[in-house]
């Protein structure tokens, strides 16, 4: 009604708002986090402590989990509202539904999975990761993960009305995961084996950036018939 | 409670936030009239009303009534746009509401069944999230204090919702009404859980805002004590019973 809307002021709020409840009590940053941790540290239990066996797989390993870690903090990234009603709230926002998706799916990505990213070294050394992998490794996890929230929003959109979920949304969102994670593990795995990793790089890249361009857009779409 | 039982007579209790009450805070609406001309929709293959026609214009109050299912809520879910009309049209001056979202006109507030609380955000951090999501801002310090006295809500601004009795929780969702100025309210059983005094509290401000030249439909089975036409729901249900075919 006051003439121009501030769009970017709203998509901060929406941003601002999500980050702070993924680390408020019971939010998804801290849960993600920690299972990222604990699940990566149960390998060297599982297979053994020999160092060739856990350099081998350490890349595969630090990736799958933290789609899992990524897959599991998305359950609730519409759910959430759904219940409690915010989510009319938000689709009654100046800003759009899909300029909402596009807030939460950064929001979720920041407060989620950036802190991921962060602590993967730690969790290499832990996998005995190859010494010249550790650049690639977050740069893969950083140029790669932003599909897995993207696309992951996708799911959580189409399964928020519906109860327990969670399966239905990774049975519909890990197979989409799998160029992601190929090309992640081939960048580090090429860094480690001194061969030229840009060419992973590169497709990784390109999966984001269409996740980008489908990942908002396709969410407003799943979540206007959820409003129903 | 002890807020809730000053709520009546809050601004002599209150006398900082008196201003805000008086005349010239009011906001003036000058809104064009909401148009709805043969409105259908369906709900799970089953249609719910056709034919529904109504007008509410600048200052107007309508009461949706009918017994349960008759499509009260559906209809106010649809005016604001989160459904889709099968047939006819709504508008909103220019705006028209069956193709486009009302979300980019920004003339409303709705307030449906759920609170829109998050347990963990304080009152204050709830009422901020609310008006950042409408408007990237929070709200006016002064504002949110007239408000939450209104609703004797002023000492609960400070603790997070989840220790919230139902019928705070339900009290903190009415607070959004006196957040944004917005022309056009939507309210779903805006009376369910309020006591005696609120209810009064809810009242007085409905009847401010007809008079600033509002509107108001409002879903509810209770007598609120605000005059305003009434739409028959149950006059407007389907007149032979067809299945629908599934989409």
């Amino acid at each position: 009604m006051s003439g121009g809307v501030n769009t970017s002021a709203i998509f901060r709020a929406i941003f601002m708002r999500d980050v702070r409840l993924a680390w408020s009590q019971g939010g998804t940053g801290t849960m993600a986090l920690s299972f990222f941790l604990i699940a990566v540290t149960l390998f060297p239990f599982g297979v053994g402590p020999e160092p060739q066996t856990l350099a081998r797989i350490a890349a595969g390993v630090i990736w799958v989990v933290a789609l899992l870690a990524c897959l599991l903090s998305l359950d609730r990234l519409y759910q959430a509202d759904y219940e409690d009603g915010s989510l009319d709230d938000l689709a009654l926002s100046p800003l759009g539904l899909t300029g909402v998706a596009a807030a939460k799916i950064l929001a979720h990505w920041v407060a989620t999975i950036l802190p991921l990213v962060a602590l993967s070294p730690i969790l290499g050394m832990l996998m005995n990761l190859d010494a010249g992998a550790y650049g690639m490794l977050v740069l893969s996890l950083l140029v790669g993960t932003p599909a897995l929230s993207l696309i992951g929003s996708v799911g959580a959109a189409l399964t928020v009305s519906v109860r327990r979920g969670g399966v239905l949304m990774s049975l519909l969102v890990l197979p989409l995961y799998v160029p992601t994670l190929i090309f992640g593990v081939g960048a580090i795995d090429a860094a480690a084996g001194m061969t030229d990793p840009l060419p992973h790089l590169a497709f990784l890249g390109a999966v984001t950036l269409v996740a980008l361009v489908i990942g908002p857009i396709a969410s407003a779409a799943a979540l206007k018939l959820s409003l129903e | 409670m002890r807020a809730a039982s000053l709520s009546p007579s809050f601004a002599t209790l209150y006398p900082e936030i008196r201003p805000l009450m008086t005349a010239d805070h009011i906001p003036r609406y000058n809104a064009p009239a909401l148009v709805a001309d043969g409105l259908a929709t369906t709900r799970g293959g089953r249609r719910v009303f056709e034919g529904l026609s109504f007008t509410v214009s600048s200052g107007e109050l309508l009461y949706l009534r009918g017994p349960n299912g008759s499509g009260k809520s559906t209809l106010l879910r649809l005016i604001a746009g989160y459904g889709k009309a099968h047939a006819g049209s709504l508008m909103f001056g220019d705006s028209d509401w069956t193709e486009a979202s009302p979300a980019f006109d920004g003339a409303m507030i709705y307030a449906g069944h759920e609170n829109a609380l998050k347990p963990v955000l304080t009152l204050r951090e709830n009422a901020a999230a609310y008006t950042g999501v409408m408007t990237g801002q929070a709200p006016d310090d002064a504002r949110l204090m007239a408000g939450a006295a209104l609703f004797g809500l002023t000492t609960l601004l400070d603790r997070p919702a989840r220790f919230f009795s139902s019928g705070q929780k339900h009290r903190a969702n009415l607070l959004r009404f006196t957040l944004l100025d917005r022309p056009l309210w939507l309210m779903d059983e805006p009376t369910v859980g309020l006591d005696a005094a609120n209810r009064d509290v809810l009242a007085d401000l409905m009847k401010r805002h007809l008079k600033a030249g509002g509107m108001i439909i409002a879903a509810t089975h209770d007598p609120i004590g605000v005059e305003g036409r009434e739409l028959a729901l149950d006059d407007f249900s389907p007149k032979v019973v067809i299945d629908e075919d599934w989409l």
